[in-house]
């Protein structure tokens, strides 16, 4: 086997597994930056985004029409949670905020078994997703799912650079999510600012879902778990509470888990995730800032 | 010592008879258990600065918080141009035209000196003539012209205090609370400061301003309050009280005329 080819191929699954991690961990670091709060219920928005899409589809509509339904559900079920569950204990401590995920967890994931039961469902996709291109003999493959996977991503990152960037809103979260008491002194409407957050976020998380239900072919109550403990690693690792960090940690996370299974010996490979938290544990020893995210300093 | 009329805080502007722009009647701001102002009344007229003295701990800093909004008042009333606003949030207070340079300048520092502006406007009502304002404040400070597309956190302290004041200014206020905008400051960068606040005076804005240094102060205000413990031990015209620095130093220290 053409060894060029096979890191080739490697490259392309760690940038289509990073995206997918990029996409989760940006939501998370996202609401971290402005309400300092771990949202643990950040995952089961792949959930909602997941069955959204499949509920969709179900009533006949085309799989893309379907997606963005349920994305767009995601989305505003953060935006419910935010207004319903988290907005009434903002401003006490951490440990509250933390635990007032835990429970939105708990609630939205029996919802889940209750609406769905508990069992795995079959997402189907249309024939024109399952496709496969291949090049050199079959030495290297893109599926379809991996493609859009990348483009989607891009796409909603453009977006989102775009947005944080250019307007008003995009420039308040980042100066809220700096120093939440300037914000309110500048006149920024910090109620809107975490609405508008909590929709990205979301949003991001049901687009996660939906891929990631692509990628595995199911939809399941539990199916945000892993990938919410792995944005977590991927935004601890950038720098919780920076965007450009969570997209960073996410691609190294992506790359990292790629070479260990592609690269190491195989024997290895059960350890992947092992080998990920304890990269966790040592980030959070020796550079709990991240890579990107400075220590505040101040300045006179 | 002979007792002064200017003793007692008196309700409205000492020379002009004009209705107070900004009002504050009897005003109690508590944290916890602690409480922080204890009935304090003040106003400031149209086209006024007063400044705000008073050792740390006096309840300055926690006064101009109340007043934006940021810190709710137990009781009493702190009005501008006659409109409550003590129940309304920060946002609409900044709205309403309370812009606030807050201690230790709070610029955003992830982000450029033209996005610091940017915000700084990001509350007015009509958006029109915001090009105008940033190249007034770019003439007033050539250094943030010159540092634009910088992120703030790059600034030099005296650098963010002009940022800091830029972007109060962003949202064309009615009144700008100052406070300590001389804090941490090298000497030469606070009477650059000091000299830009007499510029703007002379155009008019009015200012409610904090500071530890009483003779910048008083050079600057036309009436002065000062606080102690909560509450106002004296106030007076700039002059009578740049005159009188004894009893200003005993207004501090809490002996009473």
């Amino acid at each position: 086997m053409n060894l060029g080819l096979y890191i080739t191929q490697q490259v392309i699954n760690a940038i289509a597994l990073g995206s997918l991690y990029a996409l989760v961990a940006i939501g998370l670091s996202m609401i971290f930056g402005i309400l300092r709060m771990a949202n643990f219920a950040h995952g089961d928005m792949m959930m909602v985004g997941g069955f959204g899409t499949l509920v969709l589809q179900a009533t006949g509509i085309g799989f893309g029409w379907a997606a963005v339904g349920g994305i767009a559900i995601g989305a505003l079920c953060g935006v419910i949670v935010e207004r319903v569950a988290y907005r009434p204990v903002r401003g006490s401590p951490e440990v509250t905020l933390l635990l007032t995920s835990f429970a939105v967890t708990y609630i939205l994931e029996n919802l889940g078994i209750l609406i769905f039961t508990s069992s795995a469902h079959n997402f189907p996709l249309p024939d024109w997703m399952d496709n496969a291109f291949q090049f050199s003999d079959g030495q290297i493959t893109f599926t379809q799912i991996n493609i859009l996977t990348v483009v989607l991503t891009a796409v909603a990152l453009a977006g989102l650079g775009w947005f944080v960037t250019r307007t008003d809103l995009g420039l308040g979260m980042r100066a809220a999510a700096e120093d939440m008491g300037a914000a309110h002194l500048v006149g920024l409407d910090v109620n809107r600012l975490i609405i508008v957050a909590f929709a990205i976020a979301s949003g991001f998380a049901g687009l996660g879902g939906v891929l990631w239900a692509a990628q595995s072919g199911v939809v399941s109550y539990s199916m945000g778990f892993t990938p919410l403990l792995k944005a977590f690693v991927a935004a601890i690792i950038g720098g919780f509470g920076s965007i450009a960090g969570a997209l960073l940690g996410g691609y190294l996370l992506g790359a990292l888990e790629i070479l260990i299974v592609a690269f190491l010996p195989a024997e290895v490979s059960p350890y992947r995730d092992a080998i990920v938290f304890a990269l966790l544990i040592a980030f959070l020893l020796f550079r709990p800032n991240g890579l990107l995210k400075r220590a505040q300093e101040v300045k006179l | 010592m002979p007792s002064r009329p200017t003793n007692t805080p008196e309700r409205s502007p000492a020379q002009s008879g004009a209705k107070p722009l900004l009002e504050v009647s009897d005003l109690r701001v508590s944290y916890g258990a602690v409480t922080a102002i204890h009935g304090v009344s003040l106003s400031v007229a149209a086209g006024e600065v007063v400044a705000l003295l008073g050792a740390n701990g006096a309840g300055k800093s926690t006064m101009l918080r109340t007043i934006s909004g940021l810190s709710r008042p137990r009781s009493g009333r702190i009005s501008l141009g006659g409109e409550a606003i003590h129940r309304l949030p920060p946002a609409r207070i900044v709205r309403l035209g309370i812009a606030h340079c807050p201690e230790g300048r709070r610029v955003f520092g992830s982000l450029s000196v033209a996005e610091n502006l940017r915000l700084g406007a990001a509350a007015r009502a009509e958006r029109s003539g915001m090009a105008e304002d940033r190249e007034r404040i770019y003439a007033m400070f050539p250094i943030l012209r010159e540092r634009m597309t910088q992120s703030a956190g790059t600034l030099s302290g005296g650098e963010q205090q002009m940022l800091a004041l830029g972007r109060a200014l962003m949202a064309r206020p009615k009144v700008l609370l100052l406070d300590e905008p001389s804090l941490g400051l090298a000497p030469l960068l606070v009477q650059q400061i000091f000299r830009t606040l007499a510029e703007l005076k002379a155009q008019g804005v009015t200012m409610l301003l904090v500071e530890q240094n009483i003779n910048l102060a008083l050079a600057l205000a036309d009436r002065a309050y000062v606080l102690r413990t909560g509450e106002v031990s004296l106030a007076g015209s700039a002059a009578e009280l740049q005159a009188d620095y004894e009893k200003v130093a005993a207004a501090y220290l809490g002996a009473r005329p």
